[in-house]
């Protein structure tokens, strides 16, 4: 089986966001890095195809050379390949898919995994447009996968109040949702081979921006709030707060 | 210019945030004084258009095709974008559910169009269309605008309003040819979790973190949301421990939510929790820390113990709630 799967490299989810004095980025200094965590279940799913149907995983991420961070990581955590499609600039999601769409378009996958989403832009679109501009099957936010025989694919996915049972056929692009499965941590052994596996750096297609930023902002700050008690007899004055003043119940 | 709005149908009913995007997209067309109509796409949805009226639709488009009884994401797509086109539609507009999220890249791609994701405002600005969403789960807004002709975006649910007026609309049908290939993909089967609202779109949460102390105290969350009929949210921590389940995780690697009300009970507010909830309208924070992060975004809060204020919390909303 021929396993792909897309990661990226994104601010760590302690990072406490700045903007930038351009005021459509971020302030990357102090900020660290890791990959995307839906990504981690990603990475982890695919290497768990590989020990049921022999074949390999390819770890593809579209950034800078600092993306080879995150690369090395699938790396140590076991996938067989890793592609550095290398790009330093901004792009939309548009422009990340058409790039890995191109790239994954000659690989011949019989899977394709992504995270639902990517915790810096929350977009949640990149990988079901790389399975339109494929022509290819997907499931979104995936947390039961069961491959059967003849490429016969039911999967549960979650939507709001409970699960539906999908079926499709491979080869699918699986967006992944926690619950799917638990990522391993990478042995010490896997990291230091990690270290001597090649990266094969590739340009990333070139793409148009189809959705532009205009300003990146922190949201209005929050008015102070109140502490109305220590104990329960505080309970009738929030109970009276939330009647009255906030009205909410 | 015209603006389109997909409304989406579950068990014989709009979902409300399909009726928020439908009153929204109407408000929008109205100030570029474009043309509206709305599209319900399924099988037996003819009957249930009209009711989009109420909400700003006077001319609703259905295709109602007994294929479509299975819902397949590509079908779906294929259909909305052909209406679409054939409807010379330049605005689009897809609630940000499960379902609309699912929808809205596929269509992206069939039109040649950018999509704006998960939009919580909107705004048209000497008839340009800038949309702001949430980026860094919360922790920042993004305000985008779409660069090519067609333009879609989806909107968060429980964000817009939804207030319904007097209307009915006209309803056309159209057919769209689907092919074999088209629905590959099939939802076969609908597994009901909770009987609660989903976070994403309750109007109240009541959340518990590891000042329950356990799983089996979580009963005093699930009390209190049921007297109010709110949906239940947890922290990270109770959902790694196994204490609730992963559906329940409100924060940057679980559920973004935007209720009117979150009640934080034993939840010390870390920043991955806080960027899941901060847009809530009105936080209410329950812990027995007064340095606990959670009272920083908290608009009331008692610093206490969860175990004595709940049950009476439970008793007195409950009360007013009249259950």
């Amino acid at each position: 089986m021929n396993i792909v799967v897309c990661i990226n490299h994104v601010p760590d989810t302690e990072t406490r966001i700045k903007i930038s004095p351009d005021n459509i980025s971020i302030d990357r200094s102090g900020v660290n890095y890791m990959m995307s965590p839906y990504d981690e279940i990603a990475v982890e799913q695919g290497l768990r195809f590989r020990e049921k149907f022999p074949g390999e995983v390819t770890a593809i991420s579209l950034g800078s050379d600092a993306s080879k961070e995150t690369l090395r990581k699938a790396l140590a955590m076991g996938v067989d390949k890793a592609i550095l499609l290398k790009d330093d600039a901004v792009r939309d999601s548009f422009g990340v898919a058409e790039a890995l769409a191109t790239e994954i378009r000659g690989m011949n996958p019989d899977v394709i995994l992504f995270g639902k989403q990517s915790i810096d832009f929350d977009d949640a679109q990149v990988g079901t447009l790389v399975a339109e501009l494929l022509g290819f099957p997907s499931v979104a936010v995936v947390v039961h996968i069961d491959i059967q025989d003849g490429g016969v694919v039911v999967c549960e996915r979650e939507i709001e109040g409970g699960h539906e049972v999908v079926h499709t056929k491979l080869p699918t692009v699986f967006l992944a949702q926690k619950g799917l499965n638990e990522p391993r941590y990478p042995s010490l052994k896997g990291i230091m081979a990690a270290k001597s596996k090649p990266i094969t750096e590739k340009p990333a297609t070139p793409s148009k921006i189809r959705v532009e930023t205009v300003a990146l902002r922190k949201p209005p700050p929050k008015n102070p709030g109140r502490i109305l008690g220590t104990d329960s007899s505080a309970v009738p004055e929030l109970v009276r707060l939330l009647h009255e003043e906030a009205k909410v119940v | 210019m015209k603006v389109l709005a997909f409304a989406e149908e579950r068990g014989g009913k709009f979902k409300k945030s399909s009726l928020e995007t439908v009153q929204a997209a109407r408000g929008v067309a109205d100030s570029l004084h474009a043309e509206f109509c709305a599209l319900v796409i399924g099988s037996g949805v003819r009957s249930l258009a009209p009711a989009l009226g109420a909400y700003g639709a006077d001319r609703v488009v259905a295709v109602d095709n007994p294929v479509l009884a299975e819902h397949s994401n590509t079908a779906c797509a294929k259909a909305i974008a052909e209406i679409a086109a054939k409807e010379h539609a330049d605005l689009i507009f897809l609630p940000a559910s499960q379902m609309g999220k699912d929808l809205a890249p596929r269509i992206a791609i069939r039109l040649g169009a950018g999509l704006a994701a998960d939009c919580v405002a909107v705004k048209t600005e000497e008839k340009e269309v800038i949309a702001t969403r949430p980026v860094f789960a919360g922790k920042a807004l993004l305000d985008v605008r779409v660069t090519t002709p067609v333009k879609i975006f989806t909107l968060r649910p429980n964000v817009f309003t939804a207030t319904p007026r007097n209307g009915t609309a006209s309803v056309e049908q159209a057919e769209v040819a689907f092919e074999p290939g088209d629905l590959v993909t099939k939802v076969k089967e609908l597994k009901v979790i909770v009987g609660r609202p989903d976070v994403t779109e309750a109007d109240i949460i009541v959340s518990g973190g590891r000042g329950l102390k356990g799983p089996e105290n979580f009963h005093l969350i699930e009390k209190l949301a049921d007297a109010i009929g709110a949906g239940v949210g947890a922290s990270r921590a109770v959902v790694d421990a196994g204490w609730r389940p992963h559906d329940e995780q409100v924060g940057q690697t679980g559920k973004t939510v935007s209720p009117t009300l979150y009640v934080a009970c034993g939840i010390s507010g870390a920043v991955q929790h806080l960027a899941g909830m901060s847009s809530s309208k009105y936080i209410v924070a329950i812990n027995k820390d007064k340095d606990a992060p959670i009272f920083q975004i908290a608009d009331y809060g008692i610093v206490g113990d969860v175990f004595e204020i709940l049950p009476v919390l439970t008793a007195e909303l409950g009360k007013i709630a009249g259950r």
